[in-house]
Order: C-alpha cells, then sequence, then structure tokens
C-alpha cells in the first residue's frame, strides 16, 4: 500500500515503493524447529576466496597496514614490534565476531518465538531482498539499517537467515560485551564489537578499519553498521557518523574493489520496546547499564502487542556512482596505500555527503502508521492549552486532511484505505492507549497520574506528563522529514513580512542552518531543499512562487499552520536555549553542566507557564541546539588545562540568535549563498 | 660490406642463419635477397618521381606504392588475412605467416561464444577505394613548383594521400571500411635522405606549408590524423624511402641508420652481418626506427635490449630551426636535460627524425619459448613479481589471463582432428593436464629466453623454480610460441571481427606493481559496466595481460571487444567505453601511456599527467623550435 503520490521527475524521493510480505505468517504456520535446521545454502560474492575466521585474523594481522603501524608504534613508543603485535593480537581478539551458524539457527528458533507473541507481522519488502540477493553476488555489500532498537541487528540477521542471504557482521558497541552470555551469543551471531572511544589510539583504529576492510574486500560476508551510531532515542534519524563509512569507502575510493554496494535499511516499528525508556532517558533519568538482565526487564511485559513491524530494504547505492564526477580517486597515485593518511578534505565532503544521502534514503523508506499522524495533531492540540481533548470525529477529520498532505509530499504511509477512516483512528488509539485518553467521545493525552494518585512534586508531575509527551513526541518525529523542508519554508514566510523570495530564502536558510544537528539537512544542499519546499507547497496549492514572490493562496493557511507548528516546540527550544546561556550561564558553565542546567532553567520556566512545550525539555533537543550554537560560534568550548570543557558563551550573538529566531530580528546577512 | 676481421666468419653466418629461421619463426618471410650494407650517399637530386631505383628497393619491404603489397582498409599484407571458408572454418590465407595456409578449427567456436557473432551476419567492407569521395588536394603551388625543381618524388594521388590519413586506430579503419575518408594530406613526398628532409623542411617554412611526417603508419592514437581545421596545404612526410644502414661500427656495437627503415628490415639486415637490435615491438613489421623514435616505442624484448630510449646513441631530427643533434657519441653525458629526450616522443611535432645511431648486439646464440600456467591471475602477476624483484626476467615474459587463454587456444590450428570443437578441446587439455586447475580461472605465462645456450637453460631453471613457488606448472614450449605468434596476427583478427560486427581494439598503461591486479580487475569491470550501459547487447570481450615487467611496476595492455549489432553508432559508442576505461586506468594509478603515445587521442589528459608547468615546459620547446607549427599534426598539446 505505497502511497500514490504523483510521481515528477522533479522530486526523485517520491519513488514508487516495494510491497510487503509477513514473515511471521509462515511462522506461525509451519515448525519454528524445521525452520531453525533447515538447510541453508546462501549465495555469495563472485569474488569470494573462502576463508575461516581464523584465516581472517591471520590475513588482518599480515596486512601492511598493520605491519607499517606496528613498526610506526614501535618507533615512537620504543617497544618491540613483537609486543606490539601482540596487542594488535589481544585487540582483534576482543574484537573479532565468531559468527557460527548454529548460533544463528538457535536465534532463528528462539527469536520466532519472542516475534510471535511480541509483534503481529514483520514485513519486508521482497523485491528488496531480490537485489539485495543479486548485488551480494556482485559486489561487496555494507548494510545500513536505522537504528531505533536493541532489536535491529538480530532482527536484520534473522530475516537474512529466513531468506537464505548471506549472514552479516555487525559492528556493535562494546557496551554489549557488558552482558556476559548474550555479549557472546552475539558475537557468535555475527557481531565485533568497538570501543565507544579510541579517538588517538592508531594500533586500536589500524586494526580495526584492516577487520573490516579485509572482510568487505574478500566479500567474507556483508558488512553491517548502524551509519547513526547509536540508538535514536527521538525516533528522528541521527546526524551519521563517519567513522565506519569512512573504512567502507576507503578500498572502492582506493581502487581495491571495483565498487561497493550501500544498502539502506528502514526499519520501522509500530510500537518501540524501548519506548518510555527512551523518555526517562532524555529526561535524565540515567542511562541504564546495558546488562543482561536489564535488556530483559526492558521488555517485561512479554503479553504487550508491539504491533508490526517493517523492513525496506532500499535500492543498493553503488559507492562508484556517489563518487562519480565527485572524488579524484587518482590523489592516492603518489603515495603507497597502506600508509594511513588522514583522508583530505574533498573525500571528507564526499563521505559526510553520501552518509546523509543514505540516511535520508532511510528516512524515506521509513513506513509511516496512522498513529503517526494522529500524535502529531494531539500534541499540537495539547500544546494549544486545549485541556478538554478533541473530539474523535474532529480528530478523524484532522487525521484525513493530514494524511492526504502526507501522500503529496510522498510519505510513506500505511493507511489502510479500505478501512472506514474512524475505525483507523480508532484502532490506532487502542494500541496506543497507555499514551492516550479517550472519555466521553473526545481524545487527548493521558497526562494525568495513574491511580492511586501518588503524592507528587509539582517537578515530579511535570516529569510524569513529560514521559507521555516525549513518547508520543517520539512517533511524531517519524513524521518530520516529510515536512522539515516545507516546515522550514513555512517558519520563515511566517517570519518574513513581505513576499519577496530572496528575504523568504535568508529566513529560510537561517533556520535551515540553525536546525542542521536536529533533522537531515544535507550539507550545501540549501537552495535545493529551498527549492523541493517551494516545488512541494506549490503542488499541494499552498503556494504560488514567482520570479521574485512567494505568495500564500488562501488555501494554503491551513498547511502553513500546521507546518509551522510543527516546527514551533524546536524553535522555542532553541530560544530558551539561548536565553539560558545569556541570563543563568555563570563563568564557569562547563559541558557537563549544561544539560542539568538548562533542564532546571526549562522546568522553572514550564512551571511557571513561561514555556509552553513540555518536549523540550528532552536533552537531545538540548544538546542539538549547543552543537549548533557551537558549530555557528556562539558559544565556544575551551580546551585544554583547568578550563578544559568550559562553555564560553558570546552573549550578543547568541542573543540575536535568539531573537531572529523569534522573528524579533530579520535575518541579517544571508548565511548561504544568494537564491 | 661492414668490414668483417674476423676469422669466424662461417661461424657467424650459422648463427645468422640461425637467427634468421627464429624470425622467420614468427614473421616467416623469405629472405633470400642480400642487400649491401654499404653507406650509400644520397641520391635522390638523379632519381625521378614514380621510377623504382631498384638498389634502394633490394630486400626492402615498403615500396613508395604501399597499397602494391598492403590493405588500405585494413591491416598489413593483401594477402594475408583471416577468413571463414566453405564449409565454414577459419582459415589464414598467404604464405608469409606460419599460421598461413592453415585451419583454425577453434576460431569459430570461440567467436561465437564469446561475442554472440553469427557466420550468417556479415558486414562488407568497401572493397575499393572510391577517388571521388577524396577531397580533391589542395595544393601549394610555389611548394610544389620549388619541390619540383628538387627532383624528391613526390604524388597527390588520392590513393596515396588516403594511406597516409590514418594509423590504425578503430575509428580510422573503420571509417575506411564504410568508405569515409574525412581529411586527407594534399600530398605525400619521398625523401630518401637527411639532406632531402632538409630541403622540403625549408621549402615547408619558406611557404607555410603543413607537414605531417609518417614513418609506417602503424600509429594507435590518432596521431597521423590530419587536424581537420587546419587551412594551410598538408604534406605527408613518408620516410620510407629512407631505409639504409649506412655504417655498422663493430667496436662499439652501433649502427647508424636511416629513420624510415621498419623493424623487420633492419632486424634483417643486421642479421646478416650477425647482429640484431633486439628491438620489436609488436609492429615491427611495418613500423620504423623513426616512428619508434617519435613515440617512445617499447619492444617485447626489452628486457635485454632495452626500450628505444636504451637503444639510441645518436639522433639527427631536422626542425624549421635547423638541425639538432650531440657532437658526439659518447654512452652518457652529464650536459644539462638529455636534448634526446625533446625529440623521443616528439609525435612528429618539431621535426623530422632522419638517422638514428642504434646500439646492436651479436645475434643471440639459442632461443627458447616456454610457458607456465597459474591456477588464477594473482598467483601469476605474484610471480612476475618475484622475478622481477630477483632481476631474472627473460628476454620476455607475459602473462595472459583466464579469456586471453582462450582465445590463445581458440587459435590453435590444426594439426590432427583430435579435438572435435573448441571446447572439447580446452577441456581434455586441462583435464589431463592441469588437475585441479579451474578451467574458468587459470592463466598462463609466456616466456621467451635468449643467449647463451648453457645460460638460457640455467635461467629457465631458475625462472621455473620461482614460478612453482606460486603454483605454477611448465605448460611446454609450443603454447608460448603460440602466445608470441598470436601478437602478430591480432591485427588481422580484427579485421576478420569487423567483417562480423566485432569492433575492438587494445590499449596499454604502465602501473605499479602492488596496482596490478587492481588496475586489471577494476578496468575489465568497467568496460564490462560501459558496454552494458551503453546499450550493447552482448557481453564484451575485456581482457588483460601483463607485457612487461620493471623494477617498480609492469605494463599492462587491454584488450577489449564487443558485437555491436543493434546498435546505431559503434564507433561512438566503442569511443565512449575506451574513454572511460581510460579514465579508469588514471584513477587506478596507472599511466597514459607505457608506449604508444598520447597523439591526438589521450591529448585531453595530458594536462593532468604532466602537470601545468610540464605542459608549459613543452609548449615553449614547441614555441622555440616550431613557431609557424609548420609540424601541425597537433599531437600532444
Ligand atoms: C598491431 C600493432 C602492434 C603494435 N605494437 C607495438 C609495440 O609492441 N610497441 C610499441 O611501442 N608500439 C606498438 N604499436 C604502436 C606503433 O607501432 C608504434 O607507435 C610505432 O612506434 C609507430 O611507428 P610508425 O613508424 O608506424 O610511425 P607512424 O605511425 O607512421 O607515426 C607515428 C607518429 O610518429 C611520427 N613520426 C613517424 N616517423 C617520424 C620521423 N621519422 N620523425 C618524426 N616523427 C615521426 C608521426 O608523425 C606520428 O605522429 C603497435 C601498433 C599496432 C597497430
Amino acid at each position: 500500500m505505497a502511497s500514490k503520490a504523483v510521481y515528477s521527475h522533479r522530486d526523485p524521493m517520491l519513488k514508487k515503493r516495494d510491497d510487503f510480505e509477513d514473515i511471521l505468517e509462515e511462522r506461525r504456520n509451519t515448525s519454528d524447529l524445521r525452520y531453525a535446521l533447515r538447510c541453508y545454502t546462501p549465495a555469495l560474492y563472485k569474488g569470494l576466496t573462502p576463508c575461516t575466521a581464523s584465516q581472517l585474523k591471520t590475513m588482518v594481522l599480515q596486512s601492511d597496514q598493520l605491519l607499517y603501524v606496528i613498526n610506526q608504534v614501535s618507533k615512537e613508543t620504543g617497544t618491540a614490534t613483537d609486543e606490539i603485535q601482540s596487542e594488535a593480537e589481544a585487540i582483534l581478539e576482543e574484537m573479532a565476531h565468531r559468527l557460527q551458524l548454529s548460533t544463528i539457527r538457535f536465534f532463528a528458533f528462539t527469536l520466532s518465538k519472542i516475534f510471535k507473541t511480541l509483534f503481529r507481522s514483520i514485513c519486508v519488502n521482497e523485491e528488496g531482498i531480490q537485489r539485495l540477493q543479486q548485488t551480494i553476488q556482485e559486489q561487496p555489500v555494507v548494510l545500513l539499517p536505522s537504528h531505533r532498537s536493541y532489536m535491529d541487528f538480530l532482527l536484520m540477521s534473522y530475516i537474512l537467515y529466513t531468506y537464505d542471504l548471506a549472514l552479516p557482521v555487525i559492528a556493535a558497541g562494546m557496551d554489549f560485551m557488558g552482558m556476559k552470555i548474550v555479549g557472546e551469543m552475539l558475537r557468535m551471531s555475527g557481531a565485533f564489537f568497538i570501543r565507544r572511544s579510541f579517538g588517538g589510539d592508531k594500533l586500536y583504529w589500524t586494526v580495526f578499519s584492516e577487520y573490516v576492510k579485509i572482510m568487505l574486500k574478500n566479500g567474507f560476508a556483508p558488512v553491517e553498521f548502524f551509519l547513526e551510531g547509536t540508538r535514536s532515542r527521538t525516533a528522528k534519524s541521527l546526524t551519521p557518523k563517519l567513522g565506519l563509512l569512512n573504512i567502507v569507502m576507503d578500498p572502492f575510493l582506493k581502487g581495491e574493489v571495483f565498487d561497493i554496494s550501500l544498502v539502506p535499511v528502514s526499519i520501522s516499528y509500530e510500537r518501540i520496546l524501548e519506548e518510555a525508556l527512551y523518555a526517562r532517558e532524555l529526561l535524565g533519568v540515567p542511562k541504564p547499564k546495558e546488562s543482561t538482565s536489564g535488556l530483559f526487564k526492558a521488555r517485561k511485559i512479554l503479553s504487550e502487542n508491539y504491533g508490526s513491524i517493517h523492513v525496506y530494504f532500499g535500492q543498493p547505492v553503488s559507492a562508484r556512482s556517489l563518487a562519480e564526477g565527485r572524488v579524484d580517486r587518482s590523489q592516492f597515485n603518489l603515495t603507497p596505500r597502506h600508509i594511513p593518511r588522514k583522508p583530505s578534505e574533498g573525500i571528507q565532503d564526499f563521505v559526510n555527503d553520501s552518509a546523509f544521502r543514505l540516511v535520508r534514503s532511510q528516512e524515506e523508506n521509513m513506513v509511516l502508521k496512522p498513529w503517526v499522524l494522529l500524535a502529531a495533531l494531539l500534541l499540537q492540540n495539547q500544546a494549544a492549552g486545549n485541556k478538554l481533548g478533541v473530539l474523535v470525529e474532529d480528530l478523524t477529520e484532522q487525521a484525513v486532511w493530514l494524511r492526504d498532505l502526507s501522500r503529496q509530499f510522498g510519505a510513506f504511509l500505511h493507511w489502510p484505505d479500505h478501512i472506514p477512516p474512524s475505525r483507523v483512528v480508532s484502532s490506532s488509539l487502542s494500541l496506543h492507549r497507555s499514551l492516550v485518553r479517550v472519555s466521553e467521545g473526545r481524545v487527548q493525552l493521558n497526562l494525568e497520574p495513574g491511580f492511586p494518585p501518588p503524592a507528587m512534586t509539582p517537578e515530579e508531575e511535570l516529569l510524569s506528563k513529560a514521559v507521555v509527551v516525549l513518547s508520543c513526541a517520539s512517533y511524531r518525529n517519524q513524521v518530520l522529514h516529510v515536512f522539515i523542508r516545507a516546515a522550514l519554508l513555512a517558519s520563515a514566510i511566517h517570519s518574513v513580512a513581505g513576499s519577496r523570495k530572496q528575504e523568504i530564502f535568508n529566513a529560510f536558510s537561517f533556520l535551515r542552518n540553525m536546525f542542521s544537528n536536529e533533522f537531515i539537512l544535507r550539507p550545501g544542499a540549501e537552495v535545493q531543499d529551498f527549492e523541493e519546499a517551494c516545488y512541494l507547497l506549490v503542488k499541494s496549492a499552498v503556494l504560488q512562487v514567482h520570479q521574485q514572490e512567494v505568495l500564500v493562496t488562501d488555501r494554503g493557511h491551513r498547511t502553513l499552520a500546521f507546518l509551522t507548528s510543527i516546527l514551533d516546540p524546536f524553535v522555542q527550544g532553541y530560544q530558551m536555549v539561548c536565553r539560558f546561556l545569556c541570563e543563568e550561564a555563570a563563568e564557569s558553565l562547563t559541558e557537563k553542566q549544561f544539560v542539568p542546567g538548562v533542564r532546571k532553567f526549562f522546568i522553572k520556566h514550564l512551571l511557571t507557564g513561561g514555556l509552553k512545550y513540555v518536549e523540550v525539555l528532552s536533552s537531545d533537543l538540548q544538546k542539538n541546539a549547543l552543537a549548533a550554537l557551537l558549530r555557528l560560534g556562539a558559544v565556544q568550548k575551551l580546551r585544554g588545562g583547568a578550563d578544559e570543557g568550559t562553555l564560553k558563551v558570546n552573549t550578543v550573538m547568541v542573543n540575536s540568535l535568539e531573537d531572529t529566531l523569534g522573528g524579533k530580528l530579520p535575518t541579517q546577512k544571508p548565511l548561504a549563498a544568494r537564491l | 660490406m661492414a668490414s668483417n676481421s674476423s676469422g669466424d666468419e662461417s661461424g657467424r653466418h650459422q648463427t645468422a642463419r640461425h637467427r634468421l629461421s627464429v624470425i622467420a619463426g614468427h614473421l616467416q618471410r623469405p629472405s633470400d635477397r642480400n642487400a649491401a650494407l654499404l653507406a650509400v650517399d644520397c641520391k635522390a637530386q638523379g632519381s625521378k618521381p614514380n621510377v623504382k631505383t631498384s638498389d634502394r628497393d633490394e630486400g626492402r619491404t615498403v615500396p613508395r606504392r604501399r597499397q602494391e603489397i598492403m590493405k588500405w582498409n585494413g591491416w598489413g599484407y593483401s594477402d594475408s588475412r583471416f577468413l571463414f571458408n566453405k564449409k565454414g572454418q577459419a582459415e589464414f590465407t598467404g604464405k608469409r605467416y606460419r599460421l598461413s595456409g592453415m585451419i583454425i578449427p577453434g576460431l569459430k567456436d570461440w567467436m561465437e561464444g564469446t561475442f554472440g557473432a553469427n557466420l550468417q551476419h556479415k558486414t562488407q567492407a568497401t572493397p575499393v577505394l572510391n577517388t571521388s569521395a577524396v577531397q580533391p588536394p589542395m595544393l601549394n603551388e610555389a611548394f610544389v613548383e620549388e619541390l619540383k625543381s628538387t627532383g624528391i618524388p613526390f604524388s597527390h594521388e588520392a590513393e596515396d594521400r588516403v594511406f597516409r590519413a590514418h594509423g590504425h586506430c578503430l575509428h580510422e579503419i573503420f571509417a575506411l571500411r564504410d568508405g569515409k575518408i574525412g581529411r586527407v594530406p594534399d600530398m605525400v613526398v619521398w625523401p630518401n635522405c637527411h639532406n632531402d628532409v632538409v630541403k622540403i623542411v625549408e621549402l615547408a617554412c619558406k611557404h607555410n606549408v603543413c607537414l605531417i611526417p609518417y614513418g609506417g603508419g602503424t600509429s594507435v592514437s590518432s596521431a597521423l590524423e590530419c587536424p581537420p581545421e587546419e587551412t594551410r596545404s598538408i604534406v605527408s612526410l613518408d620516410t620510407s624511402q629512407m631505409n639504409r644502414i649506412l655504417w655498422i661500427d663493430e667496436k662499439n656495437l652501433t649502427a647508424h641508420v636511416e629513420s624510415g627503415i621498419v623493424g623487420q628490415d633492419l632486424e634483417r639486415l643486421l642479421n646478416e652481418s650477425g647482429y640484431c637490435t633486439g628491438h620489436e615491438p609488436d609492429s615491427m613489421e611495418f613500423s620504423s626506427l623513426g616512428g619508434w623514435v617519435a613515440t617512445r616505442a617499447s619492444g617485447m624484448k626489452k628486457n635485454i635490449y632495452g626500450n628505444i630510449e636504451d637503444l639510441v646513441v645518436h639522433i639527427k631530427m631536422v626542425t624549421p630551426r635547423g638541425v639538432i643533434e650531440k657532437s658526439c657519441q659518447g654512452p652518457r653525458m652529464s650536459t644539462g636535460p638529455d636534448i634526446h629526450h625533446f625529440i623521443l616522443g616528439s609525435e612528429g611535432t618539431l621535426g623530422v627524425v632522419t638517422e638514428v645511431t642504434i646500439k646492436i648486439r651479436p645475434i643471440p646464440e639459442y632461443q627458447k619459448y616456454g610457458s607456465v600456467v597459474f591456477p588464477n591471475f594473482e598467483q601469476g602477476v605474484a610471480c612476475l613479481r618475484e622475478v622481477a624483484r630477483q632481476r631474472c626476467a627473460p628476454a620476455s615474459i607475459r602473462l595472459m589471463d583466464n579469456e586471453q587463454f582462450k582465445f590463445g587456444h581458440a587459435l590453435k590450428p590444426q594439426v590432427s582432428s583430435i579435438f572435435t570443437s573448441f571446447l572439447d578441446g580446452l577441456k581434455k587439455f586441462y583435464i589431463t593436464k592441469f588437475k585441479g586447475f579451474d578451467p574458468n580461472r587459470l592463466c598462463v605465462a609466456t616466456l621467451l629466453f635468449e643467449g647463451a645456450r648453457e645460460k638460457v637453460l640455467q635461467h629457465e631453471k631458475q625462472v621455473y623454480d620461482i614460478a612453482a613457488k606460486f603454483g605454477g606448472l611448465a605448460a611446454g614450449e609450443d603454447n608460448g610460441q603460440r602466445g608470441y605468434m598470436l601478437t602478430f596476427v591480432i591485427a588481422y583478427l580484427r579485421d576478420l571481427g569487423m567483417d562480423y560486427y566485432v569492433i575492438g581494439e587494445s590499449f596499454e598503461t604502465s602501473v605499479p606493481w602492488d596496482r596490478v591486479l587492481d588496475i586489471c580487475r577494476n578496468v575489465k569491470a568497467r568496460i564490462i559496466r560501459e558496454c552494458k550501459d551503453k546499450g550493447v547487447q552482448f557481453p564484451p570481450l575485456s581482457t588483460c595481460r601483463v607485457t612487461q615487467t620493471y623494477d617498480a611496476g609492469a605494463c599492462v595492455y587491454f584488450y577489449f571487444a564487443f558485437n555491436y549489432r543493434g546498435l546505431s553508432d559503434p564507433v561512438h559508442v566503442y569511443e565512449q567505453v575506451e574513454h572511460a576505461a581510460r579514465e579508469e586506468i588514471l584513477a587506478n594509478g596507472g599511466s597514459l601511456s607505457h608506449h604508444h603515445g598520447v597523439g591526438k587521442l589521450r591529448k585531453e589528459w595530458m594536462r593532468e599527467t604532466v602537470s601545468n608547468v610540464g605542459v608549459g615546459m613543452l609548449k615553449s620547446v614547441k614555441d622555440y623550435v616550431d613557431p609557424n607549427n609548420i609540424f601541425g599534426n597537433r599531437n600532444l598539446l
């Protein structure tokens, strides 16, 4: 039921999407045991030279790169090379996977059981699977799933096993290793573990990157990792991390393989297992250490219904075609390729740009459930101060309106058209009854404390409301990528007095720049994004865009109002962060103190009514705002000495950013190029 | 006669005879004529146009009217060609080569299997040149008048002019077969000696005529094409009649030779006095000494004899500024940048090379072919690398990939009829000889050893021992020899392909050792991908071989051909693919060219290849030497 958007050559994002098949259906009808034990014969890479895991290790330990770095480190530190060699071996030992079919079979069996109880269906686009199967045979493959849940990588391997595809090796964070047995099980199902930070450790980096590259080049297995680096707690895609992408691009850029296929995979959960956990974490309940028992607690309610999962294997993206005309590969001609070099600026830009494209294609193929639209509407309603809630009929009308709008915008919306909208709405509400309350025909967020009302301080009460709001926001956030460009444009139009296109573009660029740590906005693409936003809003009859002018149509106001308010919590949040920095940031505010400080400041203002959106309590938003201010140079982080980590605020600049955000100041100089 | 002071004249003649039979081994041209090795004065003044001067032509291959013995729209001798006979079997006609008159049973299967070609689908080349399609010559009357008074022969007949308007790039031959003729020289002159050239260049400068030197016409870089934008009268300066060995100096082992001599004549004439240059480019039957110098050519036995730049001791070149040459024949000099290196690779843009002193060697006592089969290409490359590391490369060592190995097999002439089909034959071969080798992965190296018998055998053992370390198994002299024969007939095969909708070409590069495998894989894959993208209906043949080894790298040759049925502009597609392949080569650390040169075909990459300053240096030399662009073929820059 892909959206029936009008396809146009102008917005390639509005692609036709494949249909889904539910893989649990067969699991409900045939023996799990037989499934787990069935014959598994995946098609392999044509250039594969078969080798065992231990041969693989030898290849890594004897690679030119590693030997070079070992020598270098030995010269620098005066340590004997064999000592460093054994250090390298130890690192590799700690890191390496031990993929075993028997473990996969064990997981195939147990996960079948678990999945069947937790989920209604696991839907996979089979055409994507077929494409992947083809690609695996032709090129080394990198799998790039979105990351929303611990489930993600087991789920991936489960699906690949189900379809008889080559099992991936997966880059996993070291924190998993803390979970004794599970860690080892994961290792045997193909995970390899990397330390979270190994900044300057040359040896570690080399072992790690050689390990990944050798597996990739030899077609040993598809390499899987999360571009976002970590699970997104907000359901918004995270700004991509480049380390691993740099590593997997390297063999292509240096000509060691003809091409690499990067396959974005979008995993959308109707309900995320970690839903409430994430909200708490964002509100400052410290992240529980990822211990085995914790993981089990996280899904304490095995009886709950988590709806369906959609996994969309996107079109494989060839590294070669990404690099075509962008990268001069001959830059590697003049030094031996095994000598580590910092990637040139051109390469860094290229990898960064590619990463954004890939994350964006993950976003585009995320399946959106009707509930996502309802969450957006209910949050806006709640923020508007409507204490009584909205009539179910009104909500349904709004939802249908928003459904049509998002389809026009190319959203991958799974709205069952054969069911009357009122039933679609009511069944969505009932699946998420922990977040909403329906009474006397009215719906609102479930913000009242449960029974019996415990004695709570106003602050505690606020935080418990915030848990619900943030959970709800994590659904609304799923649709943001559909609207973000248009929302930036709507807000820009709102903030500019006239209708002059250039001014609107300047305001758009300002906002886009401000929020580029918050949303996936490809660096340097402001003109393209502006045009895309204009195109979508013209197509949906909201705007008329002329040579010099941008005019709002009569019918357009509703859409613009919706779009502005969808961005509004972020605008207000960023403004308040600015205010905090100007008003409260004492001389010695450190980065560590920033989030707790902002939180206190926000709570104060929320309680006194000076702040409308509870969701600004999200530490994610706060950190993104700080990152933006750091990037823009309005705040500086001191390095070294006693002041390490102290934030130095440029009050004048922060103030003016706040005012510009609030529309009190016109966008001064265009931040980017002219239209 | 060069002095033959030593007493063992008969022994020397014996070796000479042996050497001749070896050369005949891959060329097999009857060489019963005797050529005088006398320094002859230039008699051009006396000779009249279009009159044979018999003493000169004695033993020389190339007549003034090339069309008398060579194809005007294909490769090589008119009497030698591949065709499918009435029984549908491939056959090589003529008497000149080892393969001549033989049936090649496997070729049909191979062509059909590799290209999806079909003997029913034939394209006919224009049989004779339609002279009315040739633009009438645009003559510079004053130049012609003065030239006449010198007595230097010239012609403005259409056939002569068309023949000198092209080299052997695919697009050039394809157009000729199609009967399409573009800009051609307006006249052809045949100087007989250095002094003739001096006169011609003087007249050209005086009357502002464009001169294009023409040696053997084997260029594969569009170097001989007339620039279409040239508005002056274009004169092709054909050096083919300047083909004498002027003297041989046995004390220093050098020979002083006129630049127009073609490789096979040079070798044959030297052989008669017991010497050789050892310079054997695959085109040596037709390419000339001057052409080699002008393109920085490379011969297959460079491991023993060196490339052309290692072989030349002295060069004389006539430029618009006058004659450039060194004052002595010292074997090495430290006198600033070597001026020879302005001449080597100048591709006819600075002047005409007229005489060259070249090193000669006594004919080797013994020669032996060999071959080694490797389980895969990776192992083969590793072996060549090791051979280069130990600096024990034989006279020639070449590694063919799997596709080329099969191709080589397809060219096995009929000896007995045990092979019913090509594929059966192949299978039999693998199964009986190389158990455990995957017939679709194995590859073969061909070897040529030269020298004293003892030493050759020793050397052979050393190389085979290294090969064994990389899983290589000796596969006999026969396979080796056939490999080398292939290089002489491959250009003929292209004509056969073109008869059946198959077009192709080879191109080369040089690359550091650590990049060899990567470049081979990537360029071959790029060719396949580009063909697919450009709508080629059948998978192309995309193959490579490593043909030369150096201390720091290797020379790699790519062959690429496809069946173009269903394409409206096959040559354009071909050119796009070749262009993409070259980009891939450069992106993978390969050079713009190892020996074919730049010409006009690869000009666009010169700047990135030699840097801005480099281009500036070359340009300033050109500006000084030839300010009016008399040598206006517009190669290189
Ligand atoms: C089948 C085949 C195999 C080949 N194999 C090899 C090989 O193994 N190794 C190799 O190096 N090349 C090879 N080539 C390429 C070609 O043979 C060489 O470039 C050769 O050196 C060209 O010599 P030519 O006499 O035919 O020159 P031409 O093709 O006539 O001319 C080539 C260029 O040199 C200039 N030129 C010619 N003579 C003179 C002169 N006397 N003074 C100044 N400029 C002059 C011309 O203007 C032109 O720009 C091969 C070509 C073919 C078709």
